[in-house]
């Protein structure tokens, strides 16, 4: 199927209001919004110190917000990060810690709360069996977290190296391997080799591996993950490769390369890139626009390439935080986050 | 913050009364450079009892309009090379014209080319978003930061 021929479009589905200031991130539920029969669920969270529960209902498929997770955070919450489970939502904050709620349904209960950076909170992302939590600081660092029993958890390991504020973490979506990018316009790569809890920083990709000439907003790895995009405010796009069936068979670490730049596409910052599980990178941008692109599968010898497929202008009325593909199969619906305020459900579908 | 002022002796010039508006083509629902060097040239200084306008910090050349595009861009003249209230006086400015600017302008602050021997990373912070959110929450920074943008009304 090749997308380039489709005639598509990005539809606007719903616009969520609710929240009283900017919207910064949304996350879907890894479980509810794949399961059939089960009305997907989307997190939003805010720098009105809150996080939005919203939910699609399964008759008039109209979705509503079924909870707000308040009184718990004190400044901006800048991002949240549902376990692989479903059962449990990480939201970091400005306040400085991250948040554990627990899902009971219609209401949730912040179980814990980890607390050890120094300032504000930046993101927070769960591993694949969601057995550690990674979290990322202005402070520079990037601290581990362990799952203990009984809703505890222990910090593993305090992970520094970045000059600078780090602005997401991201583990990788099958192996153990922990991703940081930062304000010092790195992206840096931590493993634990002997699979030990020893985590060391393996790989930094920085401008002499062609990597970006200013902050690094985010990380999306696609579903083989074996190839990765982040974003900057260098007004790029890179895409990075390495040879997962060496990192697999764990003999040792096989390096990311640089593969290819989209660049000319964005004149304002690129806040937010996801990788959708058939192959569209979406891209949420300053400029209040949406852009998606494809692998344009013309084979090189100078690695893959990429074609805009659309560019949704005026996605939202300010600054486009967050984008998110819904993990469900075949309903290509993506989730916006705003300065504006606002969360929005798209669906890419073909032009009637 | 350093005990003694970073700049004990600063150029002082007069306010000036009136300016006087260009005959230039602006949208009816456009944004005047005009207007806009209004809203930030009565900011306090952040060390000294004087306006950015009357330390040469801000003047009419320092607000650029781009219409077609919606952005606005302010460059600042520190009033020393070294002066580490750059990044004070920047969030000021984005402070202040957050309240008088219609939402969908985007404004970029940076330092008049040469005037800041941190120039690169000064600029990197009075640009980047979430910097800015988290300084403006710090309530001393936004104590000192109102002192600054409401010292008319004090």
């Amino acid at each position: 199927m090749d997308l380039m021929e489709k005639n598509l479009e990005l539809v606007e589905i719903q616009k969520l209001e609710g929240h009283t200031d900017r919207v910064w991130s949304v996350a879907w539920n890894p479980v509810s919004s794949q399961a059939d029969g089960v009305s997907p669920i989307l997190a939003s969270c805010s720098g009105d110190n809150t996080v939005r529960i919203w939910e699609q209902s399964s008759l008039s498929r109209s979705w509503t917000c079924k909870t707000v997770l308040e009184e718990t955070h004190t400044r901006t919450v800048r991002s949240c990060a549902w376990s692989p489970s479903g059962q449990l939502l990480a939201t970091a904050s400005f306040d400085g810690t991250t948040g554990i709620w627990k899902n009971y349904g219609s209401e949730f209960d912040c179980i814990s709360t980890l607390e050890g950076h120094e300032n504000e909170v930046k993101s927070v992302s769960w591993n694949a069996s969601g057995s550690h939590l990674a979290t990322c600081s202005r402070d520079k660092s990037v601290w581990i977290w362990e799952v203990l029993e009984g809703n505890e958890y222990d910090c593993a390991a305090v992970l520094t190296g970045h000059t600078q504020d780090v602005k997401m973490v991201q583990w990788h979506p099958t192996m153990d391997v922990l991703f940081s990018c930062s304000y010092d316009n790195t992206i840096k790569v931590w493993w634990s080799e002997d699979d030990d809890g020893e985590y060391q920083c393996v790989q930094t990709l920085g401008e002499s591996n062609n990597g970006h000439s200013s902050t690094v907003w985010s990380i999306s790895f696609n579903a083989a993950g074996d190839k990765m995009v982040t974003c900057s405010d260098d007004l790029t796009l890179k895409i990075w490769g390495t040879d997962i069936a060496r990192m697999q068979s764990g003999e040792d670490y096989a390096p990311w390369i640089h593969l290819c730049t989209l660049s000319g596409y964005h004149d304002r910052t690129i806040y937010s890139a996801h990788w959708s599980r058939d192959d569209i990178i979406a891209s949420g941008a300053g400029d209040n626009a949406i852009r998606l692109f494809v692998d344009s599968k013309v084979d090189s010898v100078d690695g893959p390439s990429y074609n805009l497929l659309l560019k949704k202008n005026k996605a939202h009325e300010n600054d486009v935080n967050s984008v998110q593909w819904s993990p469900g199969e075949g309903n290509r619906l993506l989730a916006s986050a705003s300065d504006d305020g606002m969360v929005k459900i798209w669906q890419l579908a073909t032009k009637p | 913050m350093t005990l003694g002022l970073i700049n004990a002796n600063p150029v002082v010039q007069a306010k000036k009364e009136g300016l006087v508006r260009r005959e230039d083509q602006y949208r009816d629902d456009g944004v005047d450079p005009l207007e806009m060097t209004k809203y930030v040239r009565d900011i306090r200084d952040p060390e000294h009892p004087y306006t950015l306008e009357q330390l040469r910090v801000v003047s009419e050349e320092s607000v650029t309009v781009d219409d077609k595009l919606d952005r606005i861009l302010i460059t600042f003249t520190p009033t020393i090379q070294h002066c580490s209230m750059a990044n004070i006086i920047g969030l000021c400015l984005r402070a202040k014209l957050k309240e008088c600017l219609q939402l969908h302008y985007k404004v970029d602050i940076r330092v008049s080319p040469g005037s800041h021997a941190d120039e690169v990373s000064v600029n990197k912070q009075l640009n980047d978003k979430e910097r800015v959110v988290a300084a403006l929450e710090n309530p001393n920074l936004r104590q000192l930061v109102d002192e600054c943008i409401y010292s008319d009304e004090i």
